[in-house]
């Protein structure tokens, strides 16, 4: 059916994409492309997340496979008229690379040069909404050898064979966990996917069932056949509502073609499927959270054993995989076990999708083979860190993950190496972290993330990071006092060992991978009461450096307390300039001295920030354009 | 619990020592029969465990963190430590952490000396909280309920209140709300739980490990009584007291203390005192009398008992449908409570607007039903019932009035109305109320007498028993129901349909009233069969073991009421119920005609 | 039961989330009722009946929760439970415009701390608050799944990346 269209335009439309405004560059190009009179000829296909989201709005146009980046509707009638109709790439559109060169090919950009794409392989490739696109590019035909060429037990072998570790965070051995559900007495039995994708900064997820919902619908169905389920659920977190659309078309569409519901394959094998919304608490990630949702309760955890493979929901044994884990099953069938484990590293096999977001260049999407290093990762695929600042560490596995600092930027990013850092691969979200990051004040953020979603049913997590909290939090504020880190690391070592759910269990280790990497910023705070970072509110201060200030004003009328004040010369006002009175640091008093010479040349009285009405906002530094202003 | 099949057992090793026990048993259990206790807070075994604390704590070789042992099923080979210093160290921290976010007014406390908190921060030697938590949100305490104060601000979240109301009693007035260090236990949307569908039941408070939900304090006006001189001052003890009163002060439980109690409330300066069990013989009269009466005319059957106002209160809010055959006769104390400001009063010619009227119950419920609008039969202005106290809170004076009670000489009850049969004395048990009743019935209808008192068939603890009996060639069937979860079920027919009963006796604590939410707090699951043994043996002793044997009972009907369901007996000793009566009565006591009864309060004697 | 969804049936809903506010009967009740039947029976069916009944009041307010509670069978503490324990309900009627700035790791390293301060201050009420004229509502969300754009907010449906504190008073004109 696609051999008759001359060209394929594809819109990228994940999120990132929506948010910069694809669907009015989508609705000009079909308004142009019919104009033009080439609805026969090219055809525009709304894709999921194509990875490099920053670029948004994003279009490839194939066969060229040319990118272009940062689309606005205006641009349209140029790609029409200079590329489909004449032939010619619109140069200025397209993405260039640190050399500046424009790249016209996607698969030359440093972005999508060193990825490997499995789990992505169809995202930003084709239409989601199309079950045919979909199945022209070989999907459901492993569902196919599946229920017509292997047993359940063969299945499992191959999934077992395969080497696949769990994407959702603990990396359980996939194979593994099949086999113990397949074993397990009692019936019905349920195939989960757990889409609820809780760590902030990680949107593989949502990317996947955005741009290729049926992957996982194959694979759950594969599952389902597996383990001897007819019924699975998906439970996406409310936060996705595209993602939900998409699904739920993909899933009327596979039972419009027989692929879901019953006798699929006429092989006598019936599976269903349902998704389960969620309403906003990260804890539901977390298995017997989930299944506590699903039921339609408090979503609090369950202590385990008994694991939800023998008694899941509705206390049936129940399998529950992660997206990313689902989207792995249809080509290792495919392709075969040794296929998969022949890529990664000896104990992470496979590919994995990381979350570039934070200080880097590009953000987005990357799939990278396990063991690709995160220097690699940031430097090669990620462009490096924005205004050639200094890399000071990565966050990896969100919340419940720590931090790798700068002396460990060659690790390989697979599960192992990642535990003996003390960080942990997590869901793949990869944040990273300049020198204008706080490590005290990051930590501080996690703990008060997980504080925000404890369930607040055990005591160590509800106290406890609360207790945390508290001491962490008078750190930044200059408050800390002498043994407030053995305190923190007192408490973290119990937490973590008497927490009822891996929330709390994992909720310290931002604390101490900080502690453990950059225990000189904890101290600095705690007894020089300094904010290495400048970051730490109460702790830093902004001043103007006289001797670079050109007394535009531009800072005072940014400012929005009004805490940007002339300096009243000392032989006017001789009164005034105490420091103490007024509040004017001893950097503005010194400056009332060069202020004669600056008053000469411009007329104009030198200014100086009041520290007591300062908000530490940091506007007044942003809008100098002389860099006359600083935070210390 | 009659499954006979064996579960197959595990061998395991606790501290060095090899224990064996059935498998799902947990390390918990497992422990505790090797005679090695662990700290617990959220458990209870009346209760079952949640593992939210994490004071239970061991380590289990292999586990990636240390486990709750509540929780933790025992396996094979398994090797445990519970004494470790990594266990002392964490349970520690969990205890501290627990009590920095507590509000430390054990001295002000309901539960001082008998709080598992402050047991646990003594066992555990904590001698330093080193974390303070300061921002803890302060709530009021929830005083709307007749029965019992909620006080959140000492709430651990153990959940036990929230399973037993949910899970036991099938009521589900309090749920978890919110979460994180915000969660709460709470009726839906905070409001009291005078105004949410609660049963006054009473058994959150009896599970509570600490001060967070105890009953309402009614020793005050008790104490005022006591000391006004104008005022005659009647006290009733109800069966269940005797059986448990002596755990308050250090004695075993299962220790009977009739005659410590009558000699005590001497003491405290009661001028009668009362047995309610001699009520408990005169609702045999009535109900006996109204089971007959609806079996010779058809009338609605199954008869259910009345005497238990939690499982009343529970068929008014969730079971209206069922009303219809609720016996109207009024509970034992209500019963006393009419009888004491009516016939008392007058053979001893005292005015009953100055006798002051108090119970001494097992029940929180009997708080609230000694409220409702029409438990004001006699011709005195107030309630015929002016003070209800638990077991707990007479415990309490006793205390404060410094007197030995584990030292007491016996005394005795005074009569009139402290004569009882051995059929009163097991109204505090399940299945009591049947057997007595069966006694009575039995002997009224074939006019034989029976050879052996005891029905066995409704004893015991079983939430749903059943039993056949023969009475004058009638094939009589009988059910026993404990606890509002059975018979809720029992009610819906789930189990087994009520329609098939002729007379069924409900009472709305696991247990009956020996486990009522008054009662001693406990954390022993042996105290339910010891407590019931008392009463049992009490029985056994005394030389009337009939209702109907009961001679000042007959004389009750021979010099006042006439006939068991006379006019008057009407007046006094019967009621009627209404969907939810009390909560339209506290919106409006005024109107309490509104719920198409006759105002009982007109009837005066 | 069937006594009391009668009664509940013609009262009015008490929250002001919606114009039918006061009035008698509330044609949205039958509606709930509708959502109810549809998911009644079904396990687990509290969490999805609460989202639509959420979709059609605006909130959930006491009359909505209790009429969810007696109509699926469940104790009105346990719906109280379930509706608080959740973030995305909401018990109070939420403004014309919902603001949503994600403080998700990716965000707040971009600076959305800043952004939240400058919503704050522009906008005069606490994070949670609704302005005085029911017009906006500030809230606090965890991760868009558009870190690419951090940091990022939601305004009703409109996403905005990349926004810098001095750019809300522009950006929210949109809206006034
Ligand atoms: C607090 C917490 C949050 C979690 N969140 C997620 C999540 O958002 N998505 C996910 O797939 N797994 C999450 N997990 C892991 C799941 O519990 C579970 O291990 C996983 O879904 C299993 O799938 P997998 O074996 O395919 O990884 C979370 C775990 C915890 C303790
Ligand atoms: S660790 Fe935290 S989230 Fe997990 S059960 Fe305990 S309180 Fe709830
Ligand atoms: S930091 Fe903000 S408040 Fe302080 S002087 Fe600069 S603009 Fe004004
Ligand atoms: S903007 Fe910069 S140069 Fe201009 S007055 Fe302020 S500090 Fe001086
Ligand atoms: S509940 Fe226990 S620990 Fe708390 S104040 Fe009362 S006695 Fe003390
Ligand atoms: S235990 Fe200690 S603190 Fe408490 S009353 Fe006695 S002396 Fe005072
Ligand atoms: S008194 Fe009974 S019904 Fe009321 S909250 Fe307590 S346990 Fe539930
Ligand atoms: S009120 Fe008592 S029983 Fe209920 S959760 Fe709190 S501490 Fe536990
Ligand atoms: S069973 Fe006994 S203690 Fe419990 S509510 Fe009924 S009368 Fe009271
Ligand atoms: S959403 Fe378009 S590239 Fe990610
Ligand atoms: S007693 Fe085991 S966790 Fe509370
Ligand atoms: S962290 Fe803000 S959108 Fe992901």
């Amino acid at each position: 059916m696609s051999s008759f269209y001359r060209a394929h335009v594809l819109v990228c439309a994940g999120a990132g994409c929506v948010s910069s405004g694809c669907k009015a560059v989508e609705q000009a190009l079909r308004a142009e492309v019919a104009q033009q009179g080439l609805d026969g000829e090219v055809k525009i296909i709304q894709t999921g997340c194509v990875g490099s989201c920053d670029q948004g709005p994003v279009i490839v146009v194939y066969p060229e496979g040319t990118f272009y980046r940062k689309v606005r509707p205006d641009d349209v009638p140029e790609i029409v008229e200079e590329h489909l109709l004449k032939g010619r790439p619109v140069e200025r559109l397209l993405y260039r690379d640190e050399s500046s060169e424009p790249v016209v090919n996607l698969e030359d950009i440093g972005f999508f040069k060193r990825q490997r794409k499995i789990v992505l392989r169809n995202c930003g490739v084709i239409n989601p909404e199309d079950i045919t696109e979909y199945i022209a590019r070989d999907g459901y035909e492993a569902l196919g050898r599946v229920l017509t060429e292997m047993t359940p037990e063969e299945v499992i072998d191959i999934v077992k064979r395969s080497g696949l570790r769990g994407r959702g965070g603990a990396g359980f051995p996939t194979g593994v966990k099949w086999g113990f559900t397949a074993k397990a007495a009692g019936s019905p039995k349920y195939v989960v996917c757990n889409a609820d994708e809780g760590d902030p900064g990680a949107f593989m997820d949502r990317s996947v069932l955005e741009g290729d919902p049926h992957s996982v619908i194959e694979a759950m169905a594969i599952a389902g056949y597996a383990i001897g389920s007819n019924q699975g659920y998906v439970y996406v977190r409310a936060e996705y509502p595209l993602a939900i659309e998409r699904l739920s078309i993909a899933i009327k569409q596979a039972r419009e073609y027989g692929l879901l519901g019953k006798d699929i394959f006429s092989t006598g094998f019936d599976f269903d499927l349902e998704i389960r919304v969620g309403a906003g608490a990260f804890v539901c990630g977390e298995e017997t959270a989930l299944i506590a949702s699903i039921e339609g309760r408090r979503g609090m955890p369950h202590p385990k054993p008994p694991f939800p493979a023998n008694e899941g929901l509705w206390g049936k044994p129940t399998l529950i995989n992660n997206v990313e884990t689902y989207a792995n099953i249809p080509p290792i069938i495919l392709n075969g076990p040794e296929w998969f484990a022949g890529i990664g590293t000896e104990k992470s096999k496979g590919t994995k999708v990381f979350a570039l977001a934070g200080k880097i260049n590009n953000t987005g999407l990357v799939e990278v083979p396990m063991g690709t290093t995160l220097r690699e990762i940031i430097y090669e695929v990620g462009g490096g860190i924005p205004g050639g600042r200094r890399f000071k560490a990565a966050q990896t596995g969100g919340p419940s993950g720590g931090c790798i600092p700068a002396e460990h930027l060659d690790v390989p990013m697979e599960y192992d190496s990642l535990v003996k850092l003390g960080a942990m691969m997590g869901s793949g979200g990869l944040i990273v972290m300049d020198d204008h990051t706080c490590m005290v004040d990051m930590a501080r953020f996690f703990l008060q993330f997980t504080q925000d979603e404890s369930c607040g049913k055990c005591t160590p997590c509800r106290e406890g990071t609360k207790v945390m909290l508290d001491i962490l939090t008078r750190i930044t504020e200059g408050k800390g006092r002498e043994g407030d880190v053995e305190l923190l690391e007192d408490l973290a070592r119990t937490i973590k060992n008497t927490a009822l759910c891996g929330l709390g269990q994992t909720a310290p280790n931002p604390v101490l991978s900080t502690i453990r990497y950059f225990r000189d910023e904890y101290e600095a705070h705690i007894r020089e009461k300094r904010c290495p970072a400048g970051v730490c509110q109460a702790l830093v201060k902004y001043e103007i450096i006289q001797d670079k200030c050109r007394r535009c004003g531009l800072c005072q009328k940014a400012c929005p307390v009004g805490a940007i004040e002339e300096v009243v010369a000392p032989e006017e006002e001789p009164v005034a300039v105490g420091a103490g009175a007024t509040g004017i640091t001893g950097t503005a008093v010194t400056a009332g001295a060069a202020a004669t010479a600056g008053a000469a040349r411009t007329k104009r009285k030198p200014l100086a920030i009041n520290q007591e009405k300062c908000l530490k906002c940091g506007v007044c530094m942003r809008e100098c354009r002389f860099q006359a202003i600083t935070r210390v | 619990m009659d499954t006979a099949r064996a579960k197959p057992k595990v061998k395991l090793t606790i501290d060095g020592r090899e224990v064996e026990i059935e498998q799902g048993a947990t390390v918990l259990e497992a422990a505790r029969k090797a005679g090695i206790d662990i700290p617990t807070l959220c458990y209870h075994p009346a209760v079952g465990p949640s593992g939210a604390c994490r004071v239970c704590i061991v380590e289990v070789e292999g586990a990636r963190t240390l486990v709750a042992s509540c929780v933790y099923p025992v396996a094979e080979g398994m090797v445990v430590r519970t004494n470790t210093a990594a266990v002392r160290a964490a349970r520690k921290t969990v205890v501290e952490l627990l009590i920095a976010g507590h509000p430390q007014d054990c001295l002000s406390c309901e539960r001082n000396g008998k709080c598992e908190l402050q047991a646990l921060a003594r066992n555990l030697g904590i001698r330093k909280v080193r974390y303070n938590i300061s921002d803890k949100e302060h709530r009021e305490p929830d005083t709307s309920s007749p029965s019992i104060v909620r006080n959140p601000d000492k709430c651990v979240l153990c959940g036990r209140c929230v399973t037993v109301c949910r899970d036991i009693q099938g009521v589900g007035a309090l749920s978890f709300a919110y979460r994180g260090r915000r969660t709460l236990v709470t009726p839906s949307f905070e409001h009291g739980l005078g105004e949410a569908k609660c049963t006054s039941c009473g058994q959150c408070s009896a599970v509570c490990p600490v001060g967070a939900i105890v009953e309402k304090d009614d020793t005050g006006v008790v104490w005022d009584a006591l000391d006004d001189p104008e005022k005659h001052v009647v006290v009733q003890v109800a069966p269940a007291v005797r059986a448990a009163l002596g755990e308050e002060f250090g004695m075993p439980a299962g220790t009977p203390v009739t005659g410590k109690i009558a000699q005590a409330l001497h003491m405290l300066g009661f001028d009668a005192v009362f047995d309610t069990q001699f009520a408990a013989d005169l609702t045999i009269m009535e109900e006996g009398h109204e089971f007959i009466e609806r079996l010779n005319r058809r009338g609605v059957l199954p008869l259910v008992t009345s005497c238990s106002p939690g499982w009343i209160r529970y068929c008014e809010q969730f079971h209206p449908e069922f009303l219809d055959h609720i016996s109207t006769c009024k509970s034992p104390q209500q019963m006393m409570g009419a009888v004491i400001k009516s016939y008392y009063a007058k053979i001893k010619g005292i005015d009953p607007s100055k006798i002051f009227s108090v119970s001494i119950m097992p029940c929180t419920a009997k708080k609230y039903e000694a409220k409702r609008p029409e438990m004001r039969t006699s011709s005195a202005p107030s309630q015929d019932v002016d003070a209800v106290l638990t077991t707990r809170e007479l415990a309490r004076m006793i205390r404060a009035a410094g007197i030995d009670f584990a030292n007491l000489e016996d005394g005795e009850f005074d009569s009139p109305l402290g004569i009882s049969s051995g059929a009163g004395t097991i109204f505090g048990v399940t299945g009591g109320v049947m057997e007595a009743a069966l006694r009575s019935v039995y002997e009224i209808l074939t006019k034989k007498t029976l050879g052996d008192v005891r029905f066995e068939a409704v004893r015991g603890f079983d939430g749903v028993r059943h039993a056949t009996i023969d009475i004058a060639g009638t094939q009589v069937r009988v059910a026993v129901v404990h606890g509002l979860g059975n018979a809720g079920r029992f009610l819906a027919g789930t189990e087994d349909s009520p329609d098939r009963y002729h007379f069924v006796e409900i009472m709305a604590c696991p247990g009956g009233c020996i486990c009522g939410g008054g009662q001693p707090i406990s954390l022993d699951p042996a105290v339910r069969q010891l407590r019931a043994s008392v009463l049992y043996r009490e029985d056994e002793r005394k030389p009337i073991r009939k209702s109907h044997e009961n001679v000042e009972v007959r004389r009750l009907y021979d010099t006042f009421l006439g006939q068991p369901g006379s006019e008057l007996a009407h007046r006094l000793l019967h009621t009627a119920y209404g969907p939810d009566a009390a909560r339209l009565a506290r919106e409006d006591r005024a109107h309490s005609a509104a719920f198409g009864r006759q105002p009982m309060s007109a009837a005066g004697v | 039961m069937a006594v009391m969804s009668a009664t509940i049936g013609t009262a009015a809903c008490k929250c002001s989330c919606g114009s039918n506010a006061g009035k008698l009967v509330d044609d949205r009740f039958p509606k709930l009722d509708a959502i109810i039947a549809k998911y009644k029976g079904k396990p687990g069916a509290l969490i999805p009946v609460l989202h639509e009944a959420q979709q059609l009041f605006g909130c959930l307010s006491e009359d909505v929760q209790d009429r969810v509670a007696s109509g699926l069978g469940i104790s009105p503490s346990e719906v109280y439970g379930v509706s608080t324990f959740y973030s995305f309900f909401t018990l109070r009627p939420r403004g014309k415009w919902k603001i949503g700035v994600c403080l998700g790791t990716a965000c707040y390293v971009r600076g959305a701390a800043e952004v939240v301060e400058a919503l704050k201050k522009e906008l005069d009420i606490p994070v949670n608050g609704t302005t005085k004229d029911g017009r906006f509502t500030l809230e606090v969300v965890r991760c868009l799944g558009a870190c690419g754009l951090a940091p990022v907010m939601m305004i009703g449906d409109d996403v905005h990346g990349r926004v810098r504190p001095e750019q809300i008073p522009e950006i929210l004109k949109e809206y006034r």
